[in-house]
């Protein structure tokens, strides 16, 4: 079988039975892939916009200041669909300063809003332990309320080798 | 509706020693972002709302979004005023309810 060169194979494809000129195959292909592509429905993400306007339904007019809160998450996570987090606020827990309420936020989830927990005085100590999902690598954020009205927060990046599915399993 | 659960609470304490409260319930928090195999989407079940009450005051309240893993477990902690009952209650879509109790004496 000859060997085409690319300029004989673009002759051959633009005379069709008739003589009339078609579009080159090659170039329809590529077209329709492309078109194909930009057809794939991505899964809802939280955007960083949208977890700032959850953030700020939370803390208001207020700007988190960071420190007093830390946020324990693993660097590396293998499954998103289970990680252990532990957020712990430096606070004396008494009645006159004490922690309201812990918020934690992820910018890369469908919803941006991961937990709200409301502590009190009787709490001890303002720790607390749960599990969460992480759809993606992605920034997570915990945001405390202090019983007088301040707010601080802690930032951990994640790196997420298997994300939270979405999709079905 | 009831869930099956587990309650980790010491059983006694000294008084006004910080306990540390740990609680699991089975649940599958389904995030309603997921298909079935149909490419259906299976409809949003989750715990919204977890209160635990010691002898009938709050002591920790806390708003579950779909990002909870399934079988939502807490980690809290509480000092140890007076024996009692330390109650814990599970809300959640289709009127998921499950409550529990745990007895502490103080000494």
């Amino acid at each position: 079988m000859p060997q085409h060169t690319p300029a004989d194979t673009s002759k051959v494809a633009q005379r069709g039975p008739a003589g009339a000129i078609r579009p080159n195959r090659r170039a329809f292909l590529a077209a329709t892939a492309g078109a194909g592509m930009a057809l794939v429905v991505r899964p809802a993400r939280a955007t960083p916009t949208s977890m700032a306007v959850a953030i700020r339904r939370v803390v208001g007019d207020a700007q988190p200041t960071p420190g007093k809160v830390r946020l324990n998450l693993p660097p590396l996570v293998e499954n998103g669909n289970t990680v252990a987090m532990t957020v712990s606020v430096e606070s004396p827990m008494t009645p006159k300063d004490y922690v309201k309420a812990i918020h934690v936020f992820a910018e890369q989830n469908p919803l941006p809003n991961v937990v709200s927990v409301q502590l009190g005085p009787r709490a001890g100590t303002a720790e607390i332990s749960t599990r969460i999902r992480l759809a993606d690598t992605q920034t997570v954020i915990a945001i405390c309320e202090m019983s007088d009205g301040s707010f601080w927060s802690d930032t951990v990046n994640v790196i997420i080798t298997l994300g939270a599915c979405l999709e079905d399993s | 509706m009831a869930a099956r659960t587990l309650i980790n609470v010491p059983k006694r304490a000294k008084r006004g020693k910080i306990i540390a409260i740990k609680t699991l319930i089975s649940h599958p928090m389904e995030n309603g972002f997921r298909h079935n195999n149909i490419g259906v989407l299976i409809p949003r079940d989750i715990i919204t709302s977890f209160v635990c009450t010691y002898n009938g005051e709050e002591i920790f309240r806390a708003t579950l979004h779909p990002a909870i893993a399934a079988n939502p477990f807490f980690t809290f902690h509480t000092v140890a005023t007076d024996s009692g009952t330390i109650a814990f209650r599970w809300t959640g879509d289709n009127g998921f309810t499950t409550e529990a109790n745990a007895d502490i004496t103080v000494e």
